[in-house]
């Protein structure tokens, strides 16, 4: 293969309508941000799925390793007093 | 010290219905199979634009032509969502598509068959969409994350391919005498390939038990094929047309439908690139790749020269 057929990757993250967040939808193939835009528009987007479009190239993403998951995100499971359920307030009191 | 099988945990973690995720360890035999599968049905994608454009030009009104071509403008874009799960894996999509080019890889046989009127236009989409509808809604379940993930946003596209397929044989089967024997005519020679498309019988097929305890495949071919044909044959007989299997037949017992032997040499025949198209399928994909090569170098050029500029005005 040539190199024309080695466009770097890029990540898509649509925002299907204001109000909420950018999400992550799949990647492409391009050689520069603006052409992956609009590769994103054509790919992505075909029926109004967004009106907002981010491409990031892959290689930016720095992700957390499958094996430190436990490390990284166990130490929050027994910590009970971060939800609202975890505070015992009376019924008469009403909704708070 | 306890040795942690591997395997063992992975098959426990698919089993469990959980999904495996792009960097999680996995038994090298899954991730070859995976680039495998996801990179055939990738390059089915993309080789099954090519029966479809033969109409786009032709087709009978304006309605049809804005429907065909958007089909099958999804259709490439179902190609790209699948090349890029495939990359999740590790592979590269330059090596997949230059073995697409190159004949080593293979797409559904179902493409090597000509398009020969605008009926088979509708019957390409009710039953070839139809049947690779059936195998894809059970692929959305399937164990690999981003193959699942490109699979939800297929079938939410693919239900227009089929409804357009068969609003165009019922247009035909409601016309003249001459439009409903071309509707029957494309479903005589669509009907055995579509059956074909589901892959060898349980027995024959020597991947199915692995791929099913691996949760990519959810259930066997012959389980699918049988619920094509249950789906179908209603269809058919709303359209008033005959399918072309003399054996078919309702099983009260089973509550399935009964059907004849399908011709495997044929599909063996078709799968080992003899099918009445399979060569001009192929060089169709070449011409396209290479006329393509100057946009791809200009866009190239075009990058080069903008990343150029931008290192000027920053120095400046």
């Amino acid at each position: 293969m040539s190199d024309t057929d080695n466009w770097k990757i890029w990540e898509v993250f649509v925002r299907s309508k204001n109000g909420l967040s950018h999400k992550h939808v799949g990647s492409l193939h391009a050689p520069d941000a603006e052409v992956a835009l609009k590769n994103a528009r054509d790919v992505y987007t075909r029926r109004s799925e967004g009106n907002s479009v981010w491409v990031v190239p892959s290689e930016a993403i720095t992700a957390s390793a499958p094996e430190d998951k436990e490390a990284l995100f166990t130490p929050a499971d027994d910590k009970v007093y971060r939800h609202p359920t975890f505070y015992e307030i009376p019924d008469d009191v009403g909704h708070i | 010290m306890e040795t942690i099988n591997f395997e063992e945990r992975f098959q426990e973690y698919v089993h469990s219905e959980q999904k495996v995720e792009p960097k999680h360890w996995m038994p090298e035999p899954y991730r070859k199979t995976l680039i495998r599968q996801i990179s055939q049905h990738a390059h089915s994608e993309v080789v099954g634009m090519l029966p479809e454009a033969n109409w786009i030009s032709r087709a009978p009104s304006l309605r049809r032509k804005v429907a065909l071509l958007a089909k099958v403008q999804d259709e490439a874009g179902h190609g790209l969502y699948l090349y890029s799960a495939a990359e999740t894996l590790g592979a590269d999509r330059a090596d997949l598509v230059g073995d697409l080019l190159s004949g080593k890889a293979k797409y559904s046989s179902i493409f090597n068959y000509p398009t020969r009127s605008w009926a088979d236009i509708g019957a390409i989409g009710w039953l070839v969409d139809g049947a690779a509808i059936a195998n894809q809604v059970m692929l959305c379940r399937t164990s690999y994350g981003p193959y699942a993930r490109a699979m939800v946003r297929i079938c939410k596209e693919e239900s227009f391919h089929q409804r357009q397929g068969y609003e165009i044989m019922l247009a035909l089967c409601k016309g003249t005498k001459e439009q409903k024997e071309m509707a029957q005519d494309a479903l005589n020679r669509w009907w055995w390939p579509s059956l074909m498309m589901f892959g060898p019988t349980d027995k024959e097929s020597t991947n199915s038990a692995q791929s099913m305890n691996w949760k990519i495949k959810r259930k066997s071919n012959d389980e699918l094929r049988q619920e094509f044909i249950d789906k179908t044959v209603p269809q058919a007989e709303f359209l008033g047309l005959t399918i072309p299997d003399e054996q078919l037949e309702w099983d009260e017992k089973t509550g399935h439908y009964r059907f004849g032997p399908i011709d495997w040499e044929e599909f063996y025949h078709v799968l080992k690139g003899n099918g009445p198209c399979n060569k001009e399928r192929l060089e169709a994909r070449n011409k396209a790749h290479d006329d393509g090569r100057w946009v791809r170098e200009a866009a190239n050029a075009f990058a080069k020269k903008t990343q150029e500029r931008k290192g000027e005005h920053s120095a400046a």
